[in-house]
């Protein structure tokens, strides 16, 4: 521990270094939260705050928010946003699953499982007190994934969740850790921050579902040491108009493996940031999702950005972005592939594909590689396309109804992006959860 | 059964004729071959036939059972009992060939005011119907004709012919790319479709198809229009003259 520990929030002095007003409205900004003040990791969050003051918050003419408006995270104050639609059982609720539940961001004990189980050890952020073995860890990936490129709201959080998960992953539990998020209130601003530590040779599936709140933040830092493995998929309530914003910071060392998929059907405004640091030899990250956005349904724009840093021998990395976008619905796709010296025998691949159901609606992808190693295999395409009229004759040539013909059409779109789900079952669950979501609101 | 009388059709994006006053009868419970020189029209025929887009019908008509065919959905068609098996189907990746199946048997079904089939049922029948024409359990598991060979594809087409019991079967070059055996498959999955209330327009390059499937009528189509009409003699005069003579004598 640093001796920072003991040093309170409030004698921080900031450090300004935009213009004035810039600083102002992040003063404004943290003003609004209710910074925890001592406690679990208060190191961290005493040097996140001064990072934070030291870099300001984004600017809609910051390069890396080009396609994507802060405004709505910068704002001091969440937007009340109600939720739409009736009742929808959560994604993975029928399974055997430890479901942990947070409201608003914060853990709800009385309406979680018991979060004993073999092979794993949880303990609530909140719960969590000084010299808990995540305080080594908090902070720290966040911290190091913000170079060469800021991410300041990541820091926001590392300073101002106040809940959360710390999870350590000794062995192969028998069944997946499940983050139901719910909402408590239309106006609901939700911070959390996950730490998760799999140790050598252990295995976690840890799933995510539900209503988040109408402005989020959330964030995962995700250690994993030699021969772990961690399986990660989110899928959040469809159609709820929300901002939201979250970040995935792993670390990945020799022969361990991290699959990471998210699913997003409508909302407002999202940005999910994965930032990966392939550290070991033989390592693997597979980061892909699934994003299905319909202007009609209420404003849509969904950003992915990706950072995945090659530093390990013979590492294989995967991206497979899809989205399905209507009705002036904007997808983003930022993905970045860096290959170090000396990493050599890479494998990186990229993919980001749109499918337009509509001239209205729009794909604004950059995808980048840079390479110092000299025997590498990576590769990157970026598509935009619309609905293959003769895939969609062919079908309704043998009965099936066009509506019926589309969704299987964008089924098929999505397909490869679903196939990073490595768990059948659980790949089977979401492709009918997609189907039934397609069947309720033709895609005409 | 289908009517086709003086259909002149039209690219929708260029100002090309392609049929151009083609008239056809094909009675109940007759097979008719189609035979014609590359690019007279053959594939576009059935196309408009089954309601593709691109085509626009500039003069004449086509009718199932008296119906109007040219106003229909191309669903709307397959289920009023149309199938066409393409030239070239298509890989949908990403959908099982089961799901699609009898996701288009039953839609048929519904649009018939039929029951639709359990999926037990379903899966009774179309493992039945597979199995003759030598398609594998697997294969079926796959996503539609993806990764199948040329000449899966084309038993395919046939096995989701048998499965929709259409009543007016179009198939183009369903024999291309079919080894000797495999035409064997086909022709005999066809054989046993064969009935008073059920038509076959077939349209091939080869008398071999038409070995096995003998038809009643074989039409010369020639630059938009049917040249020459006559019986499975007239396959036999192709094959060993070509389509010289048979091109002068229409002028
Ligand atoms: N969409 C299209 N765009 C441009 N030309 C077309 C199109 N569809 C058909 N054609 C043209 O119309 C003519 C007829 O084509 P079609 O495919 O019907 O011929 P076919 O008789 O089936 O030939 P084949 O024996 O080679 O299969 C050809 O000249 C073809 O190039
Ligand atoms: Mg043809």
């Amino acid at each position: 521990m640093s001796d920072l520990a003991v040093k309170p929030i409030d004698e921080v002095t900031p450090q300004v270094s935009g213009p004035p007003k810039a600083a102002d409205a992040l003063e404004a900004r943290l003003a609004a939260l209710d910074l925890p003040r001592d406690g679990f990791a208060v190191a961290a969050r005493v040097d996140a705050l001064a990072r934070l003051r030291a870099m300001g918050l984004p600017a809609p003419r910051d390069e890396y928010w080009r396609y994507t408006d802060p405004r709505p995270f910068n704002a001091p104050e969440a937007q009340a946003l109600p939720i739409v639609g009736g009742p929808e059982s959560p994604l993975f609720a029928a399974r055997d699953t430890l479901t942990l539940v947070f409201v608003d961001g914060v853990f709800d004990a009385a309406a979680s499982d018991d979060p004993a189980l073999d092979g794993v050890e949880i303990t609530s952020l909140a719960d969590a007190g000084a010299g808990h073995w995540a305080e080594d860890l908090y902070g720290t990936l966040e911290a190091a994934g913000q170079s060469p490129v800021r991410r300041p709201f990541a820091v926001l959080n590392t300073a101002a969740a106040r809940d959360g998960l710390l999870i350590r992953v000794t062995g192969t539990p028998s069944k997946p850790v499940h983050v139901l998020h719910r909402r408590g209130t239309d106006a609901a601003d939700a911070v959390w921050h996950h730490v998760i530590r799999v140790e050598a040779g252990a295995e976690l599936t840890l799933l995510e579902s539900g209503t988040i709140g109408a402005r989020s933040n959330g964030v995962i830092e995700a250690d994993l040491a030699p021969g772990a493995k961690l399986h990660h998929i989110a899928a959040k309530r469809a159609n709820d108009p929300k901002v939201g914003l979250s970040h995935l910071f792993a670390r990945v060392l020799d022969e361990a493996s991290l699959k990471s998929f998210t699913l997003a059907v409508n909302g407002r405004q999202m940005r999910h940031e994965a930032v990966i640091d392939m550290v070991g030899d033989d390592a693997v990250a597979h980061v892909a999702a699934a994003v299905m956005g319909d202007g009609h349904v209420g404003p849509f724009h969904h950003d992915d950005t990706v950072f995945i840093t090659h530093a390990g021998l013979r590492g294989e990395s995967r991206q497979v972005f899809k989205k399905v976008l209507r009705n002036g619905a904007t997808g983003v796709f930022q993905g970045k592939i860096l290959v170090k010296q000396g990493a050599q025998k890479t494998d990186g691949y990229q993919i980001s594909q749109a499918l337009l159901l509509d001239e209205a609606s729009q794909f604004l992808a950059k995808p980048e590689l840079e390479i110092y190693a000299d025997d590498v295999k990576c590769s990157h395409g970026s598509t935009t396309g619309a609905i293959d009229d003769e895939a969609l004759f062919y079908l309704r040539s043998r009965g099936v109804p066009r509506d019926r013909a589309i969704v299987f059409l964008v089924l098929s779109f999505l397909a490869d992006a679903l196939a990073e789900v490595e768990d059948e079952s659980l790949r089977d669950e979401i492709n009918e959860r997609l189907d039934a979501w397609l069947t309720d609101q033709p895609l005409n | 059964m289908l009517n086709i009388n003086n259909l002149h059709v039209k690219l929708e994006d260029e100002d090309k004729a392609i049929l151009k006053g083609l008239t056809l009868e094909v009675p109940a419970g007759e097979v008719h071959a189609i035979m014609g020189p590359n690019g007279s029209g053959k594939s576009t025929l059935s196309y408009v036939l089954s309601g593709r887009d691109g085509y626009v019908v500039t003069e004449g008509e086509a009718t199932l059972d008296g119906a109007s065919l040219l106003d229909m959905d191309p669903e709307v068609r397959a289920a009023a009992g149309l199938f066409l098996a393409f030239q070239y189907p298509v890989e949908i990746p990403g959908v099982g060939n089961m799901t699609f199946l009898r996701t288009a048997v039953n839609a048929q079904r519904k649009a018939r005011g039929e029951a639709e089939l359990t999926a037990g049922e379903f899966l009774k029948v179309v493992r039945a119907k597979a199995a003759d024409l030598q398609i594998s359990p697997d294969m079926l598991k796959r996503p539609v004709n993806v990764g199948f060979s040329g000449g899966e594809k084309k038993r395919n087409e046939i096995l989701q012919m048998a499965m929709l019991e259409p009543r007016m079967c179009i198939m183009d070059e369903t024999d291309s790319g079919l080894d000797v055996d495999a035409m064997r498959l086909v022709a005999d999955g066809v054989n046993a479709l064969r009935s008073p209330d059920r038509s076959f327009l077939v349209i091939t390059h080869y008398q071999r198809l038409l070995d096995h499937i003998k038809p009643d009528v074989v039409h010369i189509l020639s630059n938009g229009r049917i040249i020459k009409s006559g019986g499975p003699e007239l396959a036999l005069e192709v094959e060993e003259n070509g389509y010289g003579d048979l091109l002068a004598e229409a002028g």
